[in-house]
């Protein structure tokens, strides 16, 4: 092929990956089409990297960096992508995002030390820029994932309006080094460039509370586009700059979605600080002595009311995935409707640890994401509802935030579980919630807290309704279907 | 300057794309779509690639754009992998 020919293929392979990146993104936003539009993103990225080899024509020493690189990157996110457990699925992409931060701060950072010499002005400017977003992408995400992981606190500090200072004065020394890299591309200007956009990564990031994690980290998805998309303009490739700010773009609609879903405007996020340690003095402290009205139950009697029960509703919460009882939930809930028992889940958008992470924690356990009802479709089916059981959820569930105007939970949606006949709180004991807050779900008159382990709890309930004897009613109701 | 234009044209309208892709999500979807986001964001590895091929081998450029690539890449292989998980365990009915 001549190189004419040979710039045409490589186009049209761009253009096609293009067009698979976009139908990509679009696949992954409806539950039938996303597994197979993810195939086609990956397909579109494989092609991309295929048109660029040829295109380039690398040579044999540059072909051994390169499978040096990919081979361990790539075993690397194998091995990560095969073992991180479902829980643990907000730190991993965080850390995902911020190895591609990382991976554009590195190829900024690349240019402007060893190709400046003949850089043009947009060059450099696009270089200040990638280098910027890339560190704030990088720092950012991995400061999410260690708070996500524990490793981590909200230092006190940085509650104060300090922080701001602090920040302003970071962003300025980002400003003073991006406006002078033109003048001294490999020089001082670009490490101080790295260095403040780095720190202002952790300063901004290190605020936020746990809570709102994950719109953080979806924010930071899209920053990692437009670092993309401004290694784009450093490499010249058309192709990463459309992709790039197409996932940028989407990114932000995702942190706008993700934001209305947990009821928090994206500025009370990035500057309001954590809701935790604001909210906790108002709430009163939400120590165990707060509760006066507080009934108990033991298994056993729960056993007879879901024995008794024509509906039953379960709301888990990201509790139930750290006692790993999932999978006892499921196993009651097949038990139940055996029996005749018409059993949902009821799931707060921001049950788990991010939206949509409770949807996946069940599937794991094969709970059929039919049974799954959002909250605006399940609140007017409670007052018909005979047994609602709580397992692990606390503030979700909270009814102050309907009622009570002084509650810092006030006008956050939640699940109108107080108005179904009955409900059962399992939970370990009267601890607040992740707000802090006190519930006053449980001292309702219908409500009964079933105090354990919420897997133990589960597999009693399971061996107290076997020997009330619904299980046999399965067979034999099985038997009758089989005749 | 028209390699720019045309470069911020791309901008633009791979901007107000991606604005259009996503506009309802069922909440099921927000986690692995989140993922899947994050997985086509590592595409930046199609600069470590280039930055690679242009090092002329200058050593410490080679290292830079190969580290570049092995981070790029632990993004996109990962992200779409572990997405795959996820969305693979909706599939089941």
């Amino acid at each position: 092929m001549n190189s004419l020919s040979i710039d045409l293929f490589t186009d049209a392979i761009d253009l096609v990956a293009v067009l698979l990146l976009a139908l990509g993104l679009k696949g992954l936003s409806k539950v039938r089409s996303a597994r197979t539009a993810n195939g086609l993103a990956a397909l579109a990225m494989g092609l991309a990297v295929v048109g660029l080899l040829i295109q380039l024509q690398p040579s044999p020493i540059t072909w051994l960096w390169i499978a040096v690189g990919s081979a361990l990157g790539g075993l690397a996110g194998v091995l990560t992508a095969q073992r991180v457990p479902m829980t643990a699925m907000p730190e991993v992409v965080a850390l995902f995002n911020g190895c591609g931060g990382m991976a554009s701060l590195l190829v900024a950072v690349g240019v402007a030390l060893f190709a400046s010499q003949d850089s043009g002005m947009v060059e450099l400017v696009s270089i200040a820029i990638s280098v910027f977003v890339g560190a704030i992408t990088f720092s950012g995400s991995i400061v999410a994932m260690a708070k996500l992981q524990g490793w981590l606190d909200t230092p006190a500090w940085t509650q104060s309006s300090l922080r701001h200072a602090v920040n302003i004065g970071l962003a300025l020394l980002c400003l003073l080094g991006g406006i002078q890299i033109p003048a001294h591309p490999a020089g001082w200007p670009l490490w101080l460039l790295v260095g403040a956009s780095t720190l202002l990564g952790i300063g901004v990031t290190l605020p936020i509370g746990g809570a709102d994690m994950p719109v953080v980290i979806s924010l930071l998805n899209s920053y990692s586009g437009v670092a993309a998309a401004a290694a784009g303009f450093v490499v010249g490739s058309q192709l990463l700059i459309v992709a790039g700010a197409m996932v940028g773009a989407a990114g932000l609609i995702l942190t706008q979605v993700m934001c209305t879903a947990m009821n928090r405007s994206l500025v009370s996020v990035l500057f309001g600080g954590a809701l935790g340690t604001a909210g906790g003095s108002v709430g009163g402290g939400g120590s165990e002595a707060g509760y006066t009205r507080i009934t108990s139950c033991s298994p056993e009697e729960c056993a007879m009311a879901l024995e008794q029960a024509e509906r039953v509703v379960f709301v888990p919460g990201y509790g139930l995935a750290v006692a790993q009882a999932q999978h006892a939930l499921r196993e009651l809930a097949k038990l139940l409707e055996a029996h005749g028992v018409e059993v949902s889940y009821a799931i707060h958008p921001v049950a788990g640890r991010m939206p949509g992470h409770m949807n996946v924690l069940l599937a794991e356990a094969d709970v059929p994401y039919e049974q799954l009802v959002e909250m605006d479709i399940i609140n007017p089916e409670f007052p018909r509802t005979d047994v609602v059981i709580v397992l692990g959820a606390n503030d979700v569930v909270n009814p102050d935030a309907k009622s009570d105007p002084s509650s810092p939970l006030y006008g956050m949606p939640v699940l109108e579980v107080d108005q179904a006949r009955q409900v059962f709180v399992v939970k370990r004991s009267l601890g607040a919630g992740y707000a802090g807050i006190p519930n006053a779900l449980f001292e309702l008159p219908q409500t009964a807290m079933v105090f354990g382990d919420a897997k133990a709890v589960l597999n009693g309930l399971l061996s107290e309704l076997r020997s009330l004897g619904v299980g046999k009613v399965a067979a034999g109701a099985k038997e009758k279907v089989g005749v | 300057m028209s390699s720019l234009s045309n470069s911020l044209w791309v901008l633009l309208l791979g901007s107000l794309l991606g604005l259009e892709l996503i506009g309802k999500v069922p909440p099921t979807l927000h986690t692995p779509l989140m993922s899947g986001a994050n997985a086509i964001s590592g595409i930046t590895m199609l600069a470590s690639l280039t930055l690679l091929s242009q090092a002329a081998g200058n050593p410490a450029l080679l290292a830079i754009g190969a580290l570049s690539l092995g981070f790029a890449l632990y993004n996109v292989v990962g992200g779409f992998l572990v997405t795959d998980r996820m969305l693979a365990m909706f599939r089941r009915r």
